[in-house]
């Protein structure tokens, strides 16, 4: 009998042969976000499982079938985490998925990206081909670094089959603090704690108020929260996990939602429907009907870029226009890995 | 193609845009760039370019586009895999001279700098705001940032802190053609494909670096070490695995075996105990109560894990007496005998205690001695082959026996380079690592760059012919060698 990994192979090949599109689909758990058109659909499911997980080694290699929360819990079964903290949009994200679309939550200006922690990926390419790149080590450079580069490719190159992860411990102690503020000071004090040891994992900023979480050894913690101030919030957990998740209230809202990851210390944009800012001040999300162009310009002049997560109109670019350069050596990278064009037609977007 | 172009040709064309004293010819001017750090190889380059300006990079890979030149970048050539290694027919491009830190930004925390600025340069014109640039590779007094892009360059704080790709923000590179191309941008993440993961340890091949900017770090308060002595390495190994396990990410975690702590204590008398045959130094960095938690945690995990003896530093001066010998560790073992090989694997740390074994009985089987520094909390191994190239056949050995040890990485799925990249040197072991449709991918990722091959042409991704003629040669149990490839 074949196994899910042959099969996956084999749709491939078929694709590849007749040409014919594919969408790749993990839990579908993201598709109100990103959705490629394409008649067929390629199922990553059947192929879960965990390949190999030694907790001291801080590695963990799992298939990309694999739900999210069953790799989660695996970890907190062993005091660790995903440190990027990513969203997961629903009980059945895959981690396949996670790592294609590359999103971090509130964790990532303090511990890094979904891509900083990727150690290596399997994947079948274009043509069908079962390829590895990177490894199960932390240290590793020989060949170009291709698994990174699948991290936010939105499976545009190639069905991601397994993925090597580094793991960290959990933090013993958290704790949350607020501050009321205006924007501009909260932004400045967030900067200014980036430049600071300190043990702040996540910062946020809402509606007047500036919240920092302190994670580490509970005497470290302790001893920043007296130099910090603030208030204790009593449900702070509750509110990072809201973030992550943008369930919060804040994002519960009809008009676009924008994304724009931008300069940490770019003043406030001036754009009317700003939600929240986090990250530091590098990730800012608003809720607009401004013209997408507009938006794209505000993060653009921010030092950054604007993504389109809910609402607005279907067709409108993923992002603003690529330095015309770039964009040719982004086609060409396409075609290197998917000759045909057959995975994720339209993603990760137009160039 | 056409005849090729002469030196003097290709001189004058490219003195049309450098200012004078910018393109050297003479064997005399270029024989400081025959060789980077791996000074087993050397070729002297054809023709050498020192651009100032980001323009006249352009100039030189537009021209050398147009005429099929090959190009080989070059920062401070403390590469250790002969990344940098010239091209007989090529223009060695330096940059050298691109030695400027053009701005900080200390409540954004990052640095924008030239390619050719050093490392430690970056953390020393950032210090005066309490911050410092994290990746440290133990050449950080010389190597370059450009370097460090084009290979990946870790160090010996990178568990906690990440090696260059995870510290850099933004890289402005020309293209082979000549063209500008900006990659990343001042946020956390930008449009399009990971460029900043592919450009980093590219070693060189797919574009030329003209700006980086750093991400930097707050210095941290307080820093204090552990030196640890085992009578067993395997036991060290465990003790490394055990303190992980414990949920503790040391700022630093590195081992010597016996022959490596004995070699450092002769030259730099750091006290280490001569007895043992593993010493682990543990580093604890962060704010004073972090790193007394932290501390007293790592020592009670070494103490049940068996260390023989134990020490703390009680001072500044003590931690830096700790290091002392870990960091001069490299020359201490130059001067056990004339010369000596490093190599770099990566293995998982479960594996160290069996490949330890297996390297000292290759060594045996060799005749050669070797000394271990392991990167311990990231599973980087650099055991230092001690060998006299003036014996006849005794280089061809060392290479041999070093050829053998990364396969052994490979086979315990670990990796043949950890930071210092294939360049030349691992070539072969490359085809060992990965297979004939990795490699064409690889070659159609450099494509998507540099279509005709022009940029640093023949390193990092063995050609698929290459590969299968040493195929044949594994076949034949025969010595790994290169006869195309000059000797000491
Ligand atoms: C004593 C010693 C200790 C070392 N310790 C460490 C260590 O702890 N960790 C570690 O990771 N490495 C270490 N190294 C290796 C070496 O220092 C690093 O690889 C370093 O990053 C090389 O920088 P460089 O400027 O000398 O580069 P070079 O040797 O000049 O070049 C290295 C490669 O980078 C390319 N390159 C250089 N500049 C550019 C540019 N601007 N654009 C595009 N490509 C470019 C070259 O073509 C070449 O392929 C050590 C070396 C020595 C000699």
């Amino acid at each position: 009998m074949q196994t899910p990994l042959e099969s996956l192979i084999d749709q491939v090949r078929a694709a590849h042969a007749a040409g014919t599109p594919l969408r790749l689909q993990g839990g579908d758990s993201k598709s109100f976000w990103v959705c490629a058109q394409a008649e067929r659909t390629l199922d990553i499911r059947p192929y879960q499982g965990v390949v190999d997980y030694e907790p001291s080694e801080l590695v963990l290699t799992v298939r990309a079938g694999t739900p999210l929360s069953e790799v989660e819990a695996l970890l907190e079964a062993q005091g660790q985490m995903l440190a990027f903290e990513p969203p997961h949009y629903g009980p059945h994200a895959t981690l396949g998925g996670t790592i294609a679309c590359g999103l971090s939550g509130p964790r990532r200006a303090a511990a890094g990206s979904a891509r900083d922690f990727v150690l290596g990926v399997r994947l079948i390419d274009g043509l069908g081909r079962d390829l590895s790149f990177g490894g199960q080590v932390i240290k590793n450079v020989a060949g170009f670094d291709l698994s990174r580069l699948m991290a936010g490719a939105f499976g545009s190159l190639g069905v991601i089959t397994e993925v090597s992860l580094k793991v960290l411990p959990k933090p013993p102690f958290e704790l949350t603090l607020e501050w009321v503020l205006q924007e501009a000071a909260a932004l400045e004090r967030m900067n200014q704690w980036g430049g600071q040891p300190l043990p702040v994992s996540a910062t946020s900023f809402h509606n007047g108020r500036l919240r920092a979480r302190l994670s580490g050894a509970e005497v470290a913690v302790r001893a920043a929260q007296a130099r910090l101030g603030g208030e204790v919030v009593a449900d702070g957990a509750a509110w990072w996990n809201a973030l992550r998740e943008q369930s919060a209230a804040c994002f519960q809202t009809d008009k676009p939602l924008w994304r724009l990851a931008v300069k940490s210390s770019a003043p406030p944009l001036g754009l009317s429907g700003a939600v929240l800012t986090e990250w530091g001040g590098a990730l800012r999300w608003v809720a607009t009907d401004h013209a997408a162009s507009q938006v794209q310009k505000a993060a653009r002049d921010a030092g950054g870029h604007a993504l389109l997560l809910r609402g607005g109109h279907p067709a409108a670019p993923r992002f603003g226009g690529l330095d015309p350069i770039l964009a040719q050596i982004h086609r060409r990278l396409k075609h290197a890995f998917d000759p045909k064009g057959i995975f994720n037609p339209g993603l990760p977007g137009n160039f | 193609m056409t005849a090729p172009l002469s030196q003097a040709e290709i001189a004058s064309a490219l003195s049309r845009w450098l200012p004078p004293g910018s393109v050297l010819t003479d064997p005399e001017d270029v024989r400081p760039f025959e060789t980077d750090g791996l000074s087993a190889y050397r070729q002297l380059p054809y023709v050498v370019a020192l651009p100032r300006t980001e323009a006249e990079v352009q100039a030189v890979l537009r021209y050398c586009h147009e005429a099929h030149i090959p190009v080989v970048a070059r920062g401070s050539g403390t590469g250790l895999s002969g990344g940098a290694l010239p091209h007989k027919d090529g223009v060695l491009l330096s940059l050298s001279r691109f030695m400027r830190i053009l701005e900080i930004d200390p409540l954004a925390r990052v640095a924008r700098v030239q390619p050719g600025v050093r490392n430690l340069a970056i953390s020393e014109a950032v210090a005066p705001y309490g911050l410092y640039y994290a990746p440290d590779p133990s050449s950080q007094i010389a190597c370059s940032i450009g370097g460090n892009v084009a290979e990946n360059s870790g160090g010996v704080h990178c568990l906690k802190y990440g090696l260059t790709v995870h510290n850099l923000v933004k890289v402005r590179a020309v293209t082979m053609a000549g063209e500008v191309v900006e990659l990343g941008c001042d946020a956390l993440d930008a449009a399009g494909y990971d460029f900043m993961a592919l450009i980093t340890g590219s070693e060189g091949l797919l574009a030329v670096v003209t700006e980086v900017t750093v991400k930097l770090l707050p210095k941290p308060q307080t820093a204090k070490a552990i030196l640890a002595a085992f009578d067993d390495v395997t036991r060290a190994g465990n003790a490394v695995a055990n303190i992980i396990a414990a949920g503790i990410i040391p700022a630093g975690l590195e081992m010597m075996d016996g022959p490596a702590t004995r070699a450092a204590e002769a030259f730099v008398h750091a006290d280490y105990p001569l007895s043992a045959e593993a010493v682990l130094i543990c580093e604890s960095d962060g704010t004073p109560e972090e790193v007394a938690d932290e501390m007293a945690r790592m020592q009670a995990i070494l103490q049940s894990s068996g260390a023989i003896e134990i020490r703390y530093s009680q001072d500044e001066a003590q931690r830096l007496k700790f290091w002392a010998g870990r960091k001069a560790a490299f020359p201490a073992v130059g001067r056990l005998s004339p010369d000596y090989y490093c190599i770099d694997g990566t293995i998982p740390r479960r594996s160290l205690g069996s490949v330890l074994k297996r390297i000292y009985e290759m060594g045996r089987e060799y005749g050669l001695e070797v000394a271990n520094v392991f990167h311990a909390g990231d599973g980087n191994l650099h055991p230092l082959i001690l060998f006299d190239a003036a014996k006849p056949g005794e280089f061809e050995r060392t290479e041999a026996f070093a050829g053998q040890i990364l396969e052994l990485c490979v086979e315990v799925g670990g990796t043949i380079t950890g930071e210092h990249g294939v360049g030349v040197e691992k070539i072969n072991q490359m085809c060992v690592q990965f297979t004939p449709d990795e490699l064409s991918m690889f070659h159609a990722v450099k494509a998507a760059f540099d279509p005709e091959g022009l940029l640093n042409p023949g390193k990092a991704v063995p050609t698929l012919h290459r590969c299968a003629e040493m195929g044949r040669m594994h076949v034949h149990h025969n010595a790994l060698s290169h006869p195309e490839l000059p000797r000491f």
